[in-house]
């Protein structure tokens, strides 16, 4: 939707070193006959909130994204393809900066960030995310733990077992109001920024407030060879 | 794109999977947002249909009264965000005499392929009609359901003899309401009656000319014409009272849907030389000519009003069950489920 102040940021970073002896990168395996990244994109193209749908791709994979987005999504006015940083919050830097340049930044610009990988998106998700970003200034899409989680700082023995009830798995989308966020961001200390993988830890950290998002159990992460097995199983439906 | 499919995998049980839908240049993406429950979706969801049927069938998505918004067009017929009621019959051929609905070759959704139970329903635009503007979503749901009347009252108009002046429906619950309420809007002239069994439902045709409890029909009554809007097994009891009361030569048109096959009286249709016309579904022609009655009469929308029933907000699978569950167990009126955005 023009000027609805809302970017979609899909992370397509990895470089897949966690897929066996695939070459490419995860987000570009197929799943029932179209590229991961593809699928995704096509969420957020669907989505008419968003503004514009930025693609964040490490720079040697910026033109293979580019054909494959022009091979598979004939409407594509709305997709950008700009590339990446050196981490996730790097990256999503990247996007807040992209953002800016185009005139288009504000104090209520939100941004959806999610993993390439984690095509079983659904539209109420996305919807939730816009909706509780705007309203409470970051959300975090997770569903509740059904393993119970164990901690070992010594990685030998169990140091503690949170209560299962107050645990959550966490997904994506992360959605934020763009501007806080790297506000936030650029107080911390560049240690502080090396540890953090996560980009909700940011806020969590300073004590702001990340509200929830229920996600889908099927909101699943290809990042594992047996993934693709699960996701071609999802595509069952007859 | 992972499209998000709810089936019906086993009766009261619904299942997510996914299915992928290619973006192209030819088919219309469309956002379900107001989903109404019928019968023909509770009979799958409570098991109420012959086992092979369920073998056969399931698992399928339910729901084929729906609406929702234009989310991509590149066929540029409609803009997006556009509200439109979907049509769930599925044509696979042309045909000059027989109408789109009655061909064999049709698909229908949520028998026998997938309903509108979907994050996104893909279609071509000819499956698609534009709703006028500010009307009430929760009415414009169940369009589907009052197409089906408005194809049988024009297809029984088209062959019923020219006397008209007295029409008798029989059934009170949401058919025989809504065909009711499409005759009197349609031909004012008319005189109307309504038969049923519920008083209370009855006393809510106020549009009507005059209502009777069906064992309470005066014996000089008589009609020209007739619809039954029963089903189920009532059905054979009110074709059978519609053949008593109606007059020579009268057409009889029959709407209500059977799972077994119902004894009537052919002695007395031979010799009253009656005509009995059925029928089934709704094709193109009749959603736009329904949704242009909306625009000219939007007083039927107030009226379908009167029977929504619980209009329920769905988030997931198990708000979907509730939905169903409810409806099971409402006096009258539509459920509508409404996807919270």
């Amino acid at each position: 939707m023009e000027n609805s102040n809302v970017f979609g940021v899909v992370l397509a970073g990895g470089k897949g070193t966690r897929m066996g002896n695939v070459e490419k990168p995860k987000q570009f395996m197929e799943i029932g006959g179209k590229p991961i990244l593809i699928h995704t994109i096509e969420k957020f193209v669907l989505n008419t909130e968003f503004e514009q749908v930025l693609v964040l791709s490490p720079k040697q994979w910026i033109k293979h994204t580019e054909d494959l987005i022009r091979r598979y999504i004939p409407t594509r006015d709305r997709i950008v393809v700009i590339e990446g940083g050196t981490t996730r919050n790097e990256t999503i830097m990247n996007s807040i900066a992209y953002i800016e340049q185009q005139g288009r930044l504000n104090e209520d610009t939100v941004i959806v960030t999610h993993d390439s990988v984690r095509p079983f998106l659904t539209y109420r998700i996305l919807e939730e995310n816009i909706r509780y970003a705007r309203e409470y200034g970051a959300c975090d899409t997770v569903i509740a733990a059904t393993d119970t989680i164990v901690e070992s700082r010594d990685r030998a023995s169990i140091t503690d077992i949170p209560d299962r009830s107050t645990m959550y798995q966490g997904q994506t989308p992360q959605s934020f109001k763009a501007m806080h966020l790297r506000t936030l961001y650029q107080s911390l200390t560049e240690e502080e920024k090396q540890i953090l993988t996560d980009a909700c830890k940011i806020l969590v950290i300073k004590g702001e407030q990340v509200h929830l998002v229920e996600g889908e159990v099927s909101n699943i992460k290809i990042t594992y060879p047996y993934d693709l097995r699960v996701a071609e199983a999802l595509l069952g439906g007859k | 794109m992972l499209n998000a499919v709810y089936q019906l995998k086993r009766p009261r049980q619904f299942e997510l999977v996914y299915q992928d839908i290619t973006l192209d240049d030819q088919h219309v993406i469309v956002r379900p947002t107001h989903l109404s429950i019928c019968n023909a979706d509770q009979r799958y969801y409570q098991g109420n249909r012959p086992e092979e049927i369920l073998n056969k069938k399931l698992p399928m998505a339910l729901i084929h009264e729906a609406i929702g918004q234009v989310v991509y067009d590149p066929t540029a017929t409609f803009a997006v965000g556009d509200r439109v009621v979907m049509i769930p019959n599925l044509p696979s051929e042309e045909d000059p005499v027989i109408a789109e609905n009655y061909l064999r070759s049709s698909r229908f959704r949520a028998s026998g392929t997938d309903g509108f139970l979907q994050e996104y329903i893909q279609t071509v635009p000819d499956r698609l009609v534009l709703l006028p503007e500010g009307i009430n979503l929760t009415v414009a749901a169940f369009t589907e359901l009052v197409s089906v009347s408005y194809h049988a009252i024009g297809r029984f108009f088209e062959s019923a003899h020219a006397r008209r002046e007295a029409v008798a429906v029989w059934g009170d619950e949401n058919l025989g309401y809504i065909t009711s309420l499409l005759i009197k809007t349609m031909y004012p002239e008319i005189r109307l009656t309504v038969m049923g069994v519920n008083e209370a439902k009855l006393n809510d045709f106020t549009f009507a000319d005059e209502t009777f409890l069906v064992n309470r029909i005066p014996q000089d009554f008589a009609m020209d014409h007739a619809f039954e809007c029963v089903g189920g097994n009532a059905a054979p009891r009110a074709i059978n009272q519609i053949i008593d009361y109606i007059r020579p030569e009268g057409t009889i048109g029959i709407l209500g849907v059977t799972e077994d096959p119902a004894p009537i009286n052919t002695r007395m249709i031979l010799e009253k030389g009656l005509r009995m016309i059925g029928s089934s579904r709704s094709g193109r022609k009749d959603f736009k000519g329904l949704v242009e009655l909306y625009s000219s009469h939007p007083e039927v929308v107030d009226y379908l009003e009167n029977i929504v029933g619980e209009q329920i907000t769905i988030r997931e699978i198990r708000d979907i069950s509730k939905a169903f569950e409810m409806d099971i167990h409402k006096l009258i009126g539509k459920t509508v489920m409404v996807w919270d955005k």
